[in-house]
């Protein structure tokens, strides 16, 4: 290359100021994920170094046991736990993902941005900020303390699908949002109604974001605490039957982590790392679906 | 496209003039509204016409022929919220002739053609005032299904739509599926030779029997365009409109659109938007110049690229502006 084409080119060449807080820049933001990663990392780290060891066969098999306080009693297992998580948070799912699937289908097709659908928005927006532990509370009183009954696995489901509702609609909305148009009125213009090109058309091309979405959502619900201590109760018997007290993961961690024998508390372990374990497992299928997404 | 043998043919003939319910809810409640001695007339024109389908079949293999219907516009003025973006178009679109809409961008066209089958009215906050009058049926009347009138006059886009959760087959049966009443249709044996006849109608057969199973959003693009269209042909409409069909497609799949649509003609009315003013020269009997919002001319179409009327016509064909 000739020198007058080099010197012609010259003034494109970053300056070395320039190149310096690219570089710092680059090293900021890549700092900040390190420093991110450290307490998820040592989360992991610590639920499998402490959890890990009490994980056996008979600690998925068995119900925890009230000997707790006897040295070389048996403590039992988690299995009433999980059972009782899953049959909560089945619950749960049956009642809001229907729901809020209805709700964001309304607020996209029908609502769009009228005052009734913006207000519906606003408190669905509201709903997803209130603390957990408010719908607990919420159920607690109006239908423990209200109607003068006890603890029942369905109160602890109604709670968690309270604090669902509003993650399934606006998860749900998003993709209904992401359908293109242009599919809505083609489907319109060969003469469907409306109702038969949101079930043949958009739903169906919606599906697969609409079920991470609702994947999420039990995720997040199958971790909640709160919203399940004063409403399912604790109990150490599996049981099937969702009118009586019904124990959770979350609930048996809590009451594990706070006992004085050390058995407890690594059991408390065992079931926190099964629980992530759970969830982890849910996200992962919510990610495969979500591949599988023509719109995402 | 190849040319099919002939039994083949005169059975696809046969069962797009009989098998394929003509009488939507439109016609129906035309002849409600109509005089007795009308009445028989579009019955008669509605049967089967096997001499006539014998012969095209010689000259054009894939071309079938019904008497269509014409459409005129009323003083149709159309809307955004308060702003007027069609502002009075009389006009008519004769039966089984294609007419092109012309003009330059924003001028209202594409809002116009989406007023005659009522798609305007989708969008928030806009609606139409006027008459649009399919035959003698006005589609405005608060009598009429809007469901109806879409049915009657079917829509193809700028942008190739197939639907993409569905198959070839599933697409063009989607026509079938989403406004059929009764369930007696809803059988994929059943949809089977009306897909294919639409599917040859739109001629696309040859190229997708193979395939038919496949998803739609997998052909190229023109042969999406053609899919779309024939999703709106196993509807079986009386009218076609086209926004821009070729907008976003390459000359070959352009020009395969236009022989498309010169034997379309033959058994639907077509009103075409175009862009192209060599498009609308190659595939129009008659053409329409629109300015802002208004009709400036209308009239065969190689009287208006040749000897128009107004000075305005002139110097848009001739690109001077637009």
């Amino acid at each position: 290359m000739s020198s007058v084409s080099s010197e012609r080119l010259n003034r494109y060449a970053l300056t070395p100021a320039r190149k310096r807080r690219d570089r710092i820049a680059r090293g900021g933001v890549l700092a900040g994920t390190i420093l991110a990663l450290i307490p998820l990392l040592l989360i992991v780290y610590y639920l499998l170094s402490k959890g890990l060891s009490s994980w056996s066969w008979s600690f998925f098999t068995t119900d925890p046991t009230g000997n707790t306080f006897f040295k070389n009693s048996t403590i039992g297992g988690i299995e009433s736990a999980i059972l009782g998580t899953i049959e909560i948070v089945a619950l749960a799912s049956v009642l809001a993902i229907p729901i809020g699937i209805g709700v964001a289908v309304w607020l996209v097709e029908y609502g769009r941005s009228g005052w009734f659908a913006n207000t519906v928005r606003f408190f669905v927006d509201v709903l997803t900020g209130v603390p957990s532990i408010i719908f607990g509370l919420f159920i607690y009183i109006a239908l423990i303390i209200g109607t003068g009954s006890s603890y029942a696995g369905y109160k602890g489901s109604l709670a968690l699908a309270l604090l669902m509702l509003p993650v399934v609609i606006r998860s749900a909305e998003v993709i209904l949002l992401l359908v293109p148009g242009a599919l809505r009125e083609s489907a319109l213009a060969l003469g469907a109604p409306r109702w038969r090109v949101i079930g043949s058309i958009v739903l169906p091309t919606a599906l697969p974001g609409m079920v991470t979405g609702v994947l999420l959502a039990i995720a997040r619900a199958a971790g909640e605490t709160a919203p399940l201590l004063f409403t399912a109760g604790a109990t150490f018997k599996t049981s099937t039957n969702l009118g009586g007290f019904m124990n959770s993961l979350p609930v048996q961690i809590y009451n594990d982590v706070t006992s004085p024998t050390t058995a407890v508390v690594d059991r408390a372990w065992g079931a926190a790392l099964t629980l992530v374990a759970m969830i982890l497992i849910l996200n992962l299928i919510a990610r495969l679906v979500a591949r599988r997404s023509r719109l995402a | 496209m190849t040319t099919p043998p002939p039994n083949t043919e005169a059975g696809l003939s046969s069962s797009l003039t009989t098998d394929i319910p003509l009488t939507t809810d439109i016609p129906s409640t035309r002849t409600a509204a109509m005089d007795p001695d009308e009445i028989a007339e579009p019955s008669q024109a509605r049967a089967p016409a096997p001499s006539r389908s014998e012969v095209s079949a010689a000259t054009r293999p894939a071309a079938l022929t019904k008497p269509g219907l014409a459409v005129h516009l009323r003083g149709l003025r159309a809307f955004y919220g308060e702003a007027e973006q069609v502002k009075g178009v009389d006009l008519e679109f004769r039966a089984n002739e294609v007419t092109a809409i012309i003009g330059p961008s924003g001028c209202g066209k594409s809002t116009m053609v989406r007023c005659i089958n009522r798609m305007h009215e989708e969008i928030p906050g806009a609606h139409a005032e006027g008459q649009v009058l399919l035959d003698d049926f006005d589609v405005y009347d608060p009598s009429v299904d809007v469901v109806a009138v879409r049915r009657a006059i079917g829509m193809v886009f700028q942008k190739p739509n197939p639907f993409p959760t569905m198959s070839v087959f599933d697409n063009v049966a989607a026509g079938l599926r989403l406004t059929s009443h009764g369930r007696g249709s809803r059988s994929k044996a059943a949809q089977q030779p009306k897909v294919e006849a639409a599917l040859r109608g739109a001629g696309l057969w040859e190229e997708v029997k193979d395939r038919l199973h496949e998803p739609g959003s997998g052909l190229s693009g023109g042969q999406q365009q053609r899919l779309c269209i024939a999703r709106s042909l196993a509807v079986d409409p009386e009218v076609i409109l086209m926004d821009e069909p070729c907008s976003a497609l390459d000359p070959i799949a352009t020009l395969k659109i236009e022989e498309l649509i010169d034997q379309l003609k033959t058994r639907v009315t077509i009103v075409i938007v175009t862009h192209n003013m060599q498009q609308a020269a190659r595939v129009a009997d008659r053409t329409a110049f629109m300015l802002d919002g208004r009709l400036v001319e209308v009239g065969p179409t190689d009287e208006i690229f040749t000897t128009p009327n107004d000075p305005r016509t002139e110097e848009y064909v001739t690109g001077k502006f637009g």
